[in-house]
């Protein structure tokens, strides 16, 4: 940690920290130079709001149905099928994103004017990737529910669904919010993925169909050539750096301050 | 209205009508709805796999394994990146097993229940969800241009066991707190010291939970990508490592360097190398699988 403070101190001696942070343009390769981080942020969050758009929904109906349909049997079966989702290498992901995403599905469907670097392919890999955080995470808040919840539920003559959907989900939520917070840090942190599909152009924009760059994606283009120690793009990764941890930092922390709190309240 | 009737004229079994008949449909709609949406993922899982086998599959071949890579797509191989992964796999476990041994049992065993403890597991636990480029940096600044290592081996190996690290000490340390007290106990009841019980009877108890934790933090490991580019492991590499001081390059990125050419016959090596990459991340899970069912009753 103290080197990654180090050496942003020695990017903001040469970048003031009000330019990091109310420029609006990031363009350190090309004149005229420009730090404004908030383009870079701008990316994380196009793909961080596209992937949860579709991982969300789909993680939550796993969770419920693995929690309060599904056989304990075929949840077996179910469970670590998609839990094998998740240790998934994420250049393999990168890999489907740029070539079966795009070339495959995006462009025949919705057009050759569809750019081969988009957010759209990277964030439908993204959201496959968190779909087995959310799921797993929710459907173990929902199986702690205690019992007593649902069968005073039945008692009241509700239907299968009018429990899971009023009485469990409610009751896990917190747990369910949990889930949804790390699979933003993960989404906010994952850097294959987005530096091969979704482009190396920033840009400040929420359109899924856009080219963009995220701030792991900048720090991996600048890892590839060699940034020699003490120049500005050596330190800039660093200052990009600091921002994502600090990110991340306020997801993890908010998650494990909410499954804390719901830990007091059933055990 | 009656919200009931009787079915076919049968007295004995009553059906719904009405609002809590609408209801009643609803709910069992939902069921398929919802296993739909849980079929999406593995559907995704099998689809993956099978575009990839039917991409890459006819690349493997022994030649693929043992070529250096090429520009030359049908020539290139995987021959240096295996190398380099074995070479920088191995001593990121040996760096990491024993520290995080050493680490869980000081947490859970001897540390004293103070304020100090609490900032340890607290950090440990934000640690294991730092993005894996956070450490490629780390890496970069500490290991390759600090400590002089250069885009080497050694520097590969350090930062990845500092990134497995937080996930190996908390596997272990769960490992460590599922001995049953009555083993350390009867141990101590016997009149061994403290340090001699931990040793000899919590230590192998944990093994199995140890090991378990330490292949899943490799499986992560052969995979990574980020972290190692981060650290200039991107190179051109037609050679056998034999240092640990040797610039080096792994499988997934060279997987890497053929996804991002243009050209179709790239995209077949990429293919065939995810082929194998998966092969050995899933046989690791296996094996992972298999050591914690087998030891789960005792």
């Amino acid at each position: 940690m103290f080197v990654l403070f180090s050496e942003s101190v020695t990017f903001f001696e040469h970048v003031s920290p009000a330019e990091f942070l109310l420029e609006t343009n990031w363009q350190p390769l090309f004149e005229p130079v420009s730090y404004g981080i908030w383009e870079l942020v701008a990316g994380t969050f196009n793909v961080v709001f596209w992937s949860l758009l579709m991982a969300l929904p789909i993680g939550l109906a796993a969770a419920i149905y693995l929690s309060e349909y599904a056989h304990p049997r075929t949840r077996r079966i179910l469970k670590p099928q998609l839990e094998a989702l998740a240790g998934v290498p994420t250049v393999v992901y990168a890999y489907f994103a740029l070539n079966v995403i795009t070339i495959d599905i995006l462009r025949p469907l919705l057009g050759s004017d569809v750019p081969i670097f988009n957010s759209l392919s990277a964030s439908i890999m993204l959201a496959v990737m968190v779909l087995p955080t959310i799921a797993s995470i929710s459907e173990d808040a929902m199986a702690s529910v205690p019992r007593d919840l649902r069968e005073a539920a039945y008692g009241l003559g509700a239907t299968r669904m009018e429990v899971a959907l009023r009485v469990v989900v409610p009751a896990a939520l917190s747990g369910i919010v949990a889930s949804v917070l790390l699979a933003i840090a993960r989404v906010v942190g994952e850097t294959m993925i987005v530096a091969i599909a979704a482009g190396s152009t920033p840009f400040l924009t929420l359109s899924p169909l856009q080219s963009i760059q995220t701030m792991t994606g900048y720090m991996l283009q600048v890892g590839l050539g060699d940034a020699a120690r003490g120049t500005i793009d050596y330190q800039s990764i660093f200052a990009v750096g600091l921002t994502l941890f600090v990110i991340t930092l306020i997801f993890n922390i908010a998650a494990t301050i909410i499954v804390g709190r719901y830990r007091e309240e059933y055990e | 209205m009656a919200a009931t009737e009787a079915v076919g004229g049968d007295p004995g079994t009553l059906s719904a009508s009405g609002a809590v008949a609408r209801r009643q449909a609803v709910s069992r709609a939902s069921r398929y709805v919802l296993l739909a949406a849980t079929l999406i993922g593995v559907a995704v899982l099998a689809f993956l796999t099978y575009d990839t086998v039917d991409a890459g599959a006819s690349r493997i071949s022994w030649d693929f394994v043992t070529n250096y890579p090429s520009r030359f797509a049908d020539r290139a191989g995987l021959r240096s990146s295996i190398l380099g992964s074995v070479w920088v796999l191995v001593p990121t476990v040996g760096l990491a097993f024993p520290i995080s041994i050493a680490t869980a049992i000081w947490i859970e065993e001897f540390a004293p229940k103070n304020t100090l403890l609490t900032i340890v597991k607290l950090n440990l636990a934000n640690l294991a969800g730092v993005p894996s480029i956070i450490y490629g940096i780390l890496g970069l600044a500490l290991f390759v241009r600090l400590m002089e290592l250069g885009p080497s081996i050694l520097a590969g190996a350090l930062t990845l066991s500092l990134m497995i690290l937080p996930m190996t000490v908390i596997a272990s340390q769960e490992a460590i707190r599922q001995v049953p007290p009555s083993t350390r106990e009867g141990s101590l009841a016997l009149g061994a010291s403290h340090w001699q019980t931990v040793w000899n009877h919590v230590l192998p108890g944990a093994m199995p939970g140890i090991m378990t934790g330490i292949i899943l933090a490799v499986s992560r490991a052969i995979g990574e990508t980020a972290a190692l580019i981060m650290i200039g492991a991107f190179t051109f590499i037609a050679f056998d490592n034999t240092s640990p001081f040797d610039d080096f390059t792994t499988v997934p990125i060279q997987i890497y360097n053929w996804t991002i050419r243009p050209q179709e016959a790239f995209r077949q090596n990429a293919a065939g190398a995810i082929i194998l990459l998966m092969a050995a991340v899933l046989t690791l899970n296996l094996i992972a699988a298999i050591i914690r069912e087998r030891f789960r009753g005792e």
